[in-house]
């Protein structure tokens, strides 16, 4: 196999460091990141999950940890990234069938990732305080 | 056919055998995954403060337990796939990204078959 070993220092494209950010860079970014987030946050639900199935002291500590300020800030930042990763996503569906690739189109379906991610985000959290009375 | 190698030529397959199939992969875990995502927030937000009890006989019942796997076998592929574009973006030395590969897979595997034998034992245990 051949290794990708550059013997000659030849000029490279320009990369991310001279471009003036763009949302729809910031958002393809973005979506990478919370999707990586997401993949080492796939242990938080394995770990609800065992618990709950191992008795009802491990989902006591699970729970616990899960309750405490530390855990409810990594929970709501995980939501985020779940939701923004989605929209993300059904962006990259939408461009799949060919449409929204004009620039005005896809810096709107940019724009919606973002705020739909953090108004989505914020409405799950203010229903799920306001039915329980607390966080 | 004459830029073939004479071991490609007798298997008679692509270079990678893969074609598009981790693009399409990734496109169908992703569709699968709006709908099963959907419902996990909906069990989760439905099972905030709940007691053990609560929890315990939620995450067992059928129409739980079957989307909950459904779940796990979507995400972690979906998962897998978008970790392998990760590492093979960033990492280009063969051995590194070589193992990395591989723990990109066991990784997937194990959160994969975890989340799965608790969602059996929930809903076999008694």
């Amino acid at each position: 196999m051949a290794e990708s070993k550059r013997a000659v220092k030849r000029p490279l494209s320009p990369h991310l460091g001279i471009y003036r950010p763009q949302i729809n860079m910031v958002v393809s970014i973005v979506h990478r990141l919370t999707g990586a987030a997401l993949y080492v946050g796939t242990i938080l639900l394995a770990a609800w999950l065992i618990a709950a199935a191992m008795g009802e002291q491990a989902f006591a500590t699970v729970s616990a940890l899960f309750a405490h300020p530390l855990g409810r800030l990594v929970l709501v930042g995980y939501s985020w990234a779940l939701i923004h990763h989605m929209l993300g996503g059904i962006r990259h569906l939408i461009w799949d069938t060919g449409r929204c690739l004009a620039p005005r189109a896809a810096d709107a379906l940019a724009w919606l990732t973002i705020i739909g991610s953090l108004g989505l985000t914020a409405a799950l959290w203010a229903a799920g305080i306001s039915l329980r009375g607390g966080l | 056919m004459g830029q073939r190698t004479p071991l490609a030529k007798v298997r008679g397959l692509g270079s990678a055998k893969g074609g598009t199939d981790h693009f399409w992969m990734q496109r169908a875990t992703a569709v699968a995954n709006i709908a099963l995502v959907g419902f996990l927030i909906w069990l989760l937000f439905t099972l905030a403060g709940a007691d053990y009890a609560t929890v315990k006989r939620t995450l067992g019942m059928p129409w739980v337990a079957i989307p909950l796997l459904l779940l796990v076998l979507s995400g972690t592929l979906h998962m897998r796939l978008g970790m392998q574009t990760i590492i093979e973006d960033y990492l280009h030395a063969e051995g590194p990204k070589v193992a990395a590969l591989l723990l990109n897979s066991f990784f997937a595997i194990l959160i994969g078959f975890t989340c799965a034998f608790a969602v059996l034992k929930l809903t076999f245990g008694g």
